[in-house]
């Protein structure tokens, strides 16, 4: 075997809709399994909330975007002498191609390890993928591939609407789309073509089940399939957006096997090296199929199976690149097995997406063939009712489980235009009557599905009959078995969740908690991955260890909650590790490092409930539960779990309360006589239109105990008032709303805090470049804060040492501040890590969750203040061009997916590089300008000066173009796209002219909104870099104009 | 109600389904996650009462049982269930699929088989694997049954034809079929590659018959109790006749050619057994179900190891150094199962001149 010494890995980047945690899970296992080797690992991946850019992962780390461009930089500075391309997602397979194809691997001697990029690009050229397919008989759809408008209409022609269309080199179904007349395939085409070069005109497949295999070979053409998937959706609806289900429920032998034979024979045919992903339609009235596409890497679908099945696809697939044969690894569950062999599974499992649709203006909710669901869970039990019902539950959109929702649907249209409800939708038809063929036939889900939702819905029914002390033990188990939660019993008896579960221990009514083993009990596991089900009666583990604490994940990814709130889990129970203890980790996001079973020493792939936690609680008795770690889902349970007499380690539940209560928090800052925006505790509409009256619109309306924004809405009018009003006490039922003054033209700064026994031992403090009015998750942040008063800051660090001291803080906890003249006030505290903890610990190489895990322990720390001579940017990073329809703007609540950050020597450097780490182009040389109101226009005017003495084209909107003309600045006038006159930006979107739009609106009303929204939208459509923001308008310009590409300092992270 | 009862007493209760019968057997399981009607019907688990693994059972149903065109049925392993009981966790009455014609329940009752689900299957194979394979009986309702062992029983003469039957006749090579309780994927693998089937029972005098090779199919229970095939296996050994085993095939082979077999602990019966070939870097994932195994050592100098299990060493087949004799422990037949390991019948077509 040939090892290479030192080998380059390319990460993902930020997270984004087609790409989240699941490259983090898998470059870290890849990087582990390298270290294993003790091969030099050197990783490039400027998403610094990741665990794999952790130095207990990779040796160098580079902050850096993962193009061309950087990564040659990085080849030519640390000469690996390997790369590994399949571990970050299309973002670094894309990437591999391009330094392939341009000669640079080969110039400075780098080996591609594992599949050979011929193979990978004949798994993404449409045209060579068919033919390589075709040489050995295999089926693919109908389809011709094009590199133009017109000869995709006509290849429509030959095949016959409607069709599909599909990019090549995509991800995540990116323009793709169903047309069904030449109109609508024009129209997708255009948009298909700004983002790649050949597209695939195809036969439409509609209702085929989805079917997808994992298949692993080796160099010695072992093959094996390492798990098998079948879509509850049909074909049609992106596998992302589709409740997936491992293994296949409705295949027989035949079909399951014609499929694995099919996929065995295609991967060799290819030439794979390692893992890859196949995706099959089968004709549901036959064993007919297609092959659909083939990923030569891991997937979101390769993470999943890893975690569905306990088999480490890319820790193994690592292996396999460097030369290992499938029989030289070990099975790292059992111990004593070997890596050569098909998972057996004896429970089911199913994996449901999450979408945040509805926090986004003008979206459209149906899904299909384009992905939109930002992050995903998976749910594990012995029947698939239990499975299914807990996964709803788990994506922790308010909904109790199948039935027992206050949510209401057009039944008739969600069964033919699937939207992000239709399985609620589907159980509502069950329920009314429709019988599961009808569904069948309007939906495309097999009948067995429907049959095992109709279980439930009558089952509920069957309780309904019956009054809660009537129910004996027989109907609650059944009950639970079937995957009822306390909780949607207590709806149904009308009692409270707690009497459920004080009957359910009288009864015996507890759950067993199961090992997966990838044998199916034919050996012993030596490994505590584990999950809870009432259809068993045996306990697999023992609970004997002491000194035992549980660590509570961050749950399904969503916008405002990701990987860095993993990141903070993973770090809380490497230090818990180190401090000695035994770790329970529980979480249920297939998506993270932290569901990795090696990480922790048991883990409970299971719900972040209060029932849950509990049950686990209770069968483990542990020392204590760490809630701040996981972000908002954790830390809603806090005050049940502690009322409920678990131990809650670390700042106390009634704090955490006291902050998460808006009212509270409000009246205690009152208190303490610290300054805040006028407030309100809302008790009526009137009186709320009253104080908005009294202080003048925009008022802010908050819920309490959210995450992100959720249902956070600035009013600028009556009307608005009472429409979000409404919206956040549905969000928040149990605890207030407040309402308050919204601050504009204010800056915002946050700080990121550990505290012991009330008394600050660690602090960051980071400044947004984006005044208020954008949401913290959407803003730029600068650490060390580049443009702060001394007195700002001071005033700060008193403000926070108060808090901390008032609410006796210990453990982790974050406080957004606004500033502005000489005033600090104070807008948002959370007693937990925030998203912003890995940044500022990774930028300031202070570990502060080691910091704050170590005084939650009791464990002394001693923590100098950094000397930081170096800055750190965080950019967020939007998928608008994937949610069709959104308005591509930041507003208060975020809308962003994930960040990136990038250090720097200077603030400009770190801010381009962030930039384009987050997928920014920098203009070549036409900018269109629209600047509304006054205000904007001339605190831009000397950017837009800047910008032409770069030697930029101008372009602008009637008036600013006007502005910039009185100011004798050379533009070309532009029309708005309403209008019909020509020049237009129409034209100029179209034909691809623009390099960049600056469009910074009035203020974000409605109205104001309106106006630009055609433009923006087009912007992301077309790929067109956009800015929305006046301080970050006048940042980028600054930067621009201040540094070339080539100036930019390429250093590792110890290098700074 | 019904009650599964092991031999040490443990008891599960569950939920009946299939056949109103009680019924008794060896308790084994299979950790295999499809292929329920090609299991039911392996003659290998003659006096087995089986229990699957995976949860889910029955959601695809049953499908019909019609012959192909050699008048073999066309979706199922023999022409029967087998298994003398069933026991899983999770039972689908709902059933889906387009080519299902009733669903399991419906079938276990037209052959008289109970099953039992809501058990614990895991728990359940824990124990077996903890306390090696276990006798048990099912108990529906008020039924009663005797619990005895079916090893004691010549289960491969149970399971056997009585009558030689010839399938694709006039085809090319001439295979005689040693049926022990044949898999007919075995005969369909043989039709497929152009032979003339010529299947006898198992204590057929075939060294009277004219043919070119010669296959010792699967088969359940105890090798040592198909003592006239063995001896006659010997006996074609001796005319250095081309012979090829399938899994109880492998085991009299073995013991043919003076080696010895042993009882497993709990046996391997699962679609997912790893097999190397030895001397090689090559592993196939093959499809298994046999409780009794080759010793190595007891065999002779002439014998080599083909394939060892990857996961516990078992062997997995056999070959002759000089002479035409070569058998596996897996099935290269598959159903259920992987067909990774099809490429046997062609080996063994090669050394039938």
């Amino acid at each position: 075997m040939n090892k290479p010494k030192k080998v380059l890995v390319l990460g993902s980047g930020a997270i984004k809709i087609g790409e989240a945690g699941e490259f983090d899970f898998s470059g870290s296992q890849a990087l582990k399994s390298l270290r294993e080797e003790r091969i030099e690992t050197v990783l490039v991946n400027p998403n610094i909330a990741t665990i794999q850019t952790d130095s207990r992962i990779a040796d160098r780390i580079y902050f850096l975007p993962v193009t061309h461009y950087f990564v040659e930089k990085v080849i030519e500075k640390e000469k690996p002498d390997g790369i590994l391309l399949g571990f970050g997602g299309q973002t670094a397979l894309n990437c591999g191609v391009e330094l392939y194809d341009s000669g640079v691997l080969k110039k400075h001697g780098v080996r591609v390890l594992g599949t050979p990029v011929e193979t990978i690009k004949a798994t993404e050229d449409r045209e060579l993928f068919v033919k390589k397919l075709t040489e050995i008989e295999l089926k693919t759809p109908k389809g011709i591939a094009v590199d133009g408008i017109g000869l995709a209409l006509k290849a429509a022609e030959v095949i016959g609407y409607p069709v599909m269309v599909r990019s090549a080199y995509a991800l995540g179904g990116l323009g793709s789309r169903l047309c069904r007349n030449s109109g609508e395939l024009k129209e997708a085409a255009e948009m298909a073509f700004s983002h790649t070069k050949q597209i695939l005109v195809e036969e439409y497949l509609n209702k085929w089940k989805e079917v997808e295999y994992e298949i692993v070979r080796d160099a010695y053409d072992n093959c094996i399939t390492v798990c098998n998937m079948e879509n509850l959706d049909p074909m049609g609806i992106h596998t992302g957006d589709s409740i997936v289900v491992a293994p296949s429920q409705t295949l027989t032998n035949n079909e399951y096997h014609k499929l694995r034979a099919i996929s065995i024979k295609l991967i060799r045919h290819l030439g794979i090296v390692g893992e890859c992903n196949i995706q099959f339609a089968l004709e549901p009235s036959s064993d007919d199929y297609r092959i659909i596409e083939v990923n030569a890497r891991l997937s979101r679908s390769s993470a999943l199976a890893s975690k569905a099945t306990g088999y480490p696809l890319a820790f193994v697939a690592a292996k396999l690149a460097l030369g290992y044969s499938l029989t030289e690894i070990k099975n790292s569950i059992t111990k004593k097995t070997i890596a050569c062999f098909e998972p057996s599974l004896d429970y089911v499992v199913v994996k449901m997406p999450r979408w945040d649709l509805k926090k986004f203006r003008n979206i459209s909710r149906r899904i299909g063939s384009q992905m939109k669901s930002v992050g995903e869970v998976m749910a594990i039990g012995r029947k698939f009712e239990e499975a299914l019902q807990k996964a709803v539950r788990m994506t922790d959109i308010g909904a109790h489980g199948i039935v027992c929702n206050d949510f209401s649907y057009d039944i008739e249209r969600e069964l033919a235009e699937p939207s992000d409800e239709r399985i609620f939708a589907v159980a509502e038809a069950v329920k009314i009557g429709y019988s599961c063929e009808e569904i069948s036939k309007l939906t495309g889900i097999d009948e067995w599905f429907l049959h095992k939702i109709k279980n439930i819905t009558e089952f509920e029914e069957k309780l309904r009959k019956n009054d809660f002390d009537g129910t004996g033990r027989e109907l609650l188990l059944q009950a639970k078995q079937l995957g009822f939660s306390d909780k949607q019993l207590s709806i149904i008896f009308n009692v409270s969740y707690l009497d459920v579960k004080r009957k359910r221990d009288e009864l015996g009514i507890r759950p067993a908690v199961k090992q997966i083993d990838t044998l199916a009990a034919e050996y012993p596991a030596q490994t505590n991955y584990l999950y809870l089900t009432y259809n068993s009666d045996e306990d697999d583990v023992k609970f004997e260890e002491k000194k035992k604490v549980i660590v509570l994940g961050s749950g399904v990814y969503r916008i405002g909650s990701s990987v860095e709130f993993d990141w903070c889990c993973v770090n809380a129970v490497l230090t818990l590790k180190d401090l000695g203890y035994t770790t329970i980790m529980i979480n249920y996001n297939p998506e993270t490092v932290s569901t990795d079973y090696d990480v922790c020493d048991k883990l409970y792939f299971e719900e972040i409930s209060f029932e849950t936690v509990i049950e686990i609680y209770e069968k483990e008795n542990p020392d204590g539960i760490i809630v701040s770690m996981g972000g908002q889902i954790p830390n809603n349970i806090a005050v049940k779990l502690e009322n409920y007499g678990a131990k809650i380690i670390g700042t106390p539940a009634k704090s955490i309360d006291n902050a998460e209560d808006r009212y509270k928090f409000s009246k205690l800052l009152d208190e303490l006589g610290i300054a805040q925006p006028e407030w309100k505790g809302l008790t009526n509409y009137e009186e709320a239109r009253g104080f908005a009256n009294r202080v003048g619109y925009p008022i802010l309306v908050r819920p309490s105990y959210v995450l992100s924004g959720a249902a956070m809405n600035v009013a600028f009018t009556d009307a608005d008032l009472e429409t979000y009003l409404t919206r956040a006490s549905k969000v928040s039922q149990e605890h207030p709303v407040v309402i308050s003054k919204f601050m504009v033209n204010s800056k915002e700064i946050e700080i990121d805090a550990v505290a012991k026994n009330g008394e600050i031992v660690a602090e960051a403090i980071t400044e947004h470049v984006e005044n208020a009015g954008v949401h913290s998750g959407d803003a730029t942040m600068v650490y060390p804060g580049h443009e702060l008063y001394e007195d700002s800051v001071e005033k700060v660090k008193s403000i926070s040492a108060a808090i901390a001291g008032r609410l006796r803080i210990t453990g982790p906890f974050n406080i957004q501040f606004l500033a502005k003249e000489n005033e600090v006030m104070v807008i948002e505290c959370n007693l937990r890590a925030s998203r912003s903890f890995p940044f500022v610990s990774k930028v300031g190489k202070n570990n502060m969750i080691e910091t704050a895990t170590k005084v939650m322990m009791g464990v002394d720390v001693n923590c100098k203040a950094a000397d930081i001579k170096h800055v750190g940017i965080k950019s967020p990073q939007f998928s608008f061009s994937r949610l069709t329809g959104a308005d591509p703007i930041s507003t208060v609540e975020m809308a962003s997916t994930g960040e990136v950050a990038c250090l720097g020597d200077d603030v400009n450097g770190a801010f381009l590089k962030a930039l384009m780490a987050a997928g920014f182009k920098l203009p070549k040389k036409n900018v269109l300008l629209s600047l509304g109101g006054e205000v904007n226009k001339e605190k831009l005017l000397e950017s837009a000066k800047k910008l032409e003495g770069m030697g930029y084209n101008l372009f602008a909107t009637h008036k600013t173009s006007t502005f910039l003309k009185e100011n004798n600045i050379e533009n070309t006038m532009l029309h708005k796209i309403g209008e019909d006159t020509s020049p237009n930006i129409k034209e100029y979107l179209s034909k691809d002219k623009l390099d960049l739009i600056i469009n910074i609106p009035i203020e974000y009303t409605a109205s104001e909104l309106a106006d630009g929204y055609t433009m923006r939208r087009k912007a992301a459509d077309f790929a067109i870099p956009l800015i929305t923001n006046r301080q970050l308008a006048r940042l980028f310009v600054d930067a621009l104009s201040s540094k070339k590409i080539e100036e930019l300092d390429i250093k590792a992270w110890n290098e700074y | 109600m019904a009650k599964l009862i092991l031999s040490d007493n443990t008891t599960f209760e569950g939920k009946p389904f299939g056949a109103d019968a009680s019924v008794f057997g060896e308790v084994v399981f299979n950790t295999g996650m499809v292929g329920y009607p090609e299991s039911l019907t392996d003659p290998s688990y003659r006096g087995q009462i089986l229990v699957l693994t995976y949860p889910l059972i029955g959601n695809y149903g049953v499908p019909g049982d019609e012959k192909d065109e050699f008048g073999l049925v066309k979706n199922f392993e023999s022409e029967k269930i087998q298994v003398s009981g069933l026991i899983i966790s999770d039972y689908s009455e709902k059933y889906s699929h387009w080519n299902a014609k009733k669903s399991l329940s419906d079938w276990l009752k037209e052959h008289n088989v109970l099953g039992i689900y809501g058990i614990d299957t895991r728990m359940l194979t824990k124990k077996l694997r903890e306390n090696g394979v276990m006798l048990g009986k099912i108990i529906n309702g008020s039924g009663y049954v005797e619990l005895s062992d079916p090893n004691l029983r010549n289960l491969v003469a149970e399971v056997s034809v009585k009558d030689k039957t010839v399938y694709n006749k006039g085809g090319g090579k001439k295979i005689v079929l040693v049926d022990c309780g044949a898999k007919l994927n075995i005969i369909r693998s043989l039709i497929k590659r152009g032979c003339e089937v010529i299947r006898v029972p198992w204590n057929y005098d075939f060294p009277k018959e004219e043919f070119d090779g010669l296959l010792i199919s699967n088969g359940p229970g105890d090798p040592k109790m198909a003592d006239i095939t063995i001896k006659n296996v010997a006996a074609a050994m001796e005319k250095d006749i081309p012979v090829f085993g399938i899994c109880l095939g492998n085991q009299i082979m073995a013991l043919a050619a003076g080696g010895n077999t042993y009882k497993m602990k709990y046996g391997h019966r699962s679609q997912n057994q790893p097999c190397i070939e030895n001397g090689s870097k090559r592993c196939y994932i093959t499809t298994q179900n046999h409780g009794y195994a080759v010793d190595m050592k007891s065999l002779g100098n002439g014998w080599e190891e083909w394939f060892v299990n990857a996961n516990d060493g078992t062997n997995e087949g056999l070959r002759h150094r000089t002479k035409p004799f070569m058998s596996v422990q897996f099935h290269p037949e598959a159903a259920p199962g992987p067909v990774d390991a099809e490429w046997i019948f062609d080996k063994f077509l090669e050394m039938v001149k």
